[in-house]
């Protein structure tokens, strides 16, 4: 017993730095798996309060350019109200409309594109009903997937991280596949798993398509850019140009599909036998 | 006392510079320098070992609760405070710890390679962490390098803002 006390005194220096070394490495790895550390993210009161406060002085700065998006924005929104008018579609009737989807507007307080593995953090969290597996949007595109959420924050699994996983596919036809990222180029992401019989041609768009639970359909992605052809699968792998800037985020939109449990209870109960 | 008031402002500032500052470079699109590792290595070299290990460790810590990254800042803090001692060894010799090295207080070619070796280490450990895969192992080696020249103009630049100006 002496010897295991003096032995612990004599090398408390190396122990220590074992212990400290021990619980770095356990966070390194937690955080490449798929279940993401619980504390140590952006999404907790004191880290998700510092950006909060960063991006309230940052905003002065860029008020101009918001402005403007949102007076595009605004203008877009107001042509489609416009050419409404010989649609069935009553506007009184928005007051008992059964939608299907929830948009809720929120904030980016943190952005990052340069590692591989992105995540983003906004100022909404539950207590605004943002939960995790929400999509998330902004007026040009998508952004991400909700991943993590607190009392106030929420952090997204932006398109630009290696472990994102999404159904697209390309406008006016139903071939779908996945789009991912490859951890290069924050302007492009790929998607792979196409079927060669699609017939695509460079600067066709790519839609989110109809089999994701988490976006509506035919939200757009990007333009095709460039096409392969994976010699070992006879499929297509497409690099895709987005149409968002993800290195400038402002307010973006979480989408909450409101029978997203529906279809999953019903997909479950079929194959269940 | 006045040593760890010293530390403690130092752990502070290096903290926000890094997160206010060099954190949004975003230098061709992904290139960050890190010089927050000028805590670690501007840590008296007489002060306490252990001490220096836990504070590192909890710089690195903090820095990766903001963003996002795991444990990747604070393992390799931790691991370059480990073996900081070392490497006063390797670039001043056997008897380093008789005399005063001070980093800030010249620039002479021991305490260049110091400072290279100690920025290298970090960034190799940090990016080996980072991309945590062998296959990457060439793009972990190419990005080491360019953030450690990047880093070392950085801590240049500090080391002459903060040095002390004796006349």
């Amino acid at each position: 017993m002496q010897q295991i006390i003096y032995f612990i005194i004599k090398n408390s220096y190396k122990l220590l730095f074992l212990l400290l070394l021990g619980i770095g490495l356990t966070l390194t790895i937690k955080s490449h798996s798929y279940h993401r550390s619980e504390y140590i993210n952006s999404a907790n009161a004191v880290t998700g309060g510092f950006y909060q406060k960063i991006n309230d002085a940052n905003e002065y700065l860029s008020l101009k350019e918001r402005n403007s998006e949102l007076a595009e924005e605004n203008a877009r929104l107001k042509q489609l109200l416009f050419n409404q008018a010989d649609t069935l579609l009553n506007w009184n009737d928005f007051d008992d409309f059964n939608a299907d989807y929830i948009a809720r507007k929120a904030k980016v307080i943190k952005n990052s594109f340069n590692v591989r593995e992105n995540y983003l953090t906004i100022n909404r969290g539950k207590k605004d009903s943002i939960f995790t597996d929400m999509g998330v949007i902004n007026d040009k595109g998508i952004v991400g997937i909700i991943e993590k959420t607190s009392k106030n924050y929420a952090t997204i699994l932006s398109v630009l991280n290696t472990k994102s996983r999404i159904n697209a596919k390309i406008k006016n036809s139903e071939h779908f596949g996945s789009l991912i990222w490859d951890g290069k180029n924050a302007g492009y992401v790929q998607l792979i798993d196409v079927p060669r019989l699609a017939s695509l041609k460079k600067g066709d768009s790519i839609v989110t398509g109809a089999e994701s639970e988490i976006f509506p359909e035919n939200i757009p992605i990007g333009k095709i850019d460039k096409v392969f052809i994976d010699p070992k699968t006879n499929y297509y792998t497409i690099n895709v140009r987005l149409f968002n800037d993800m290195t400038a985020l402002g307010y973006v939109y979480i989408i909450e599909n409101k029978k997203k449990d529906e279809k999953k209870n019903l997909e479950t109960e079929t194959t269940k036998k | 006392m006045n040593d760890s008031l010293a530390n403690i402002s130092r752990f502070i500032l290096f903290l926000m510079l890094q997160l206010l500052l060099f954190n949004n470079i975003d230098f061709m699109g992904y290139l960050n320098p890190f010089p927050y590792v000028l805590y670690i290595i501007l840590f008296p070299v007489n002060g306490n070992k252990p001490t220096l290990l836990v504070t590192s460790f909890l710089l690195g810590l903090f820095l990766d609760m903001f963003t996002n990254s795991g444990g990747v800042h604070a393992t390799a803090s931790l691991f370059l405070a480990y073996v900081r001692p070392s490497l006063f060894k390797f670039s001043f010799g056997l008897s380093y710890e008789y005399q005063t090295v001070k980093i800030a207080d010249k620039i002479t070619p021991e305490r260049i390679s110091f400072l290279i070796l100690a920025i290298f280490i970090h960034h190799l450990v940090l990016f080996l962490l980072e991309f945590f895969r062998l296959s990457l192992i060439v793009s972990v080696i190419g990005r080491t390098f360019l953030a450690t020249i990047f880093t070392f103009f950085m801590c240049l630049l500090i080391i002459y803002l903060i040095k002390p100006n004796k006349r």
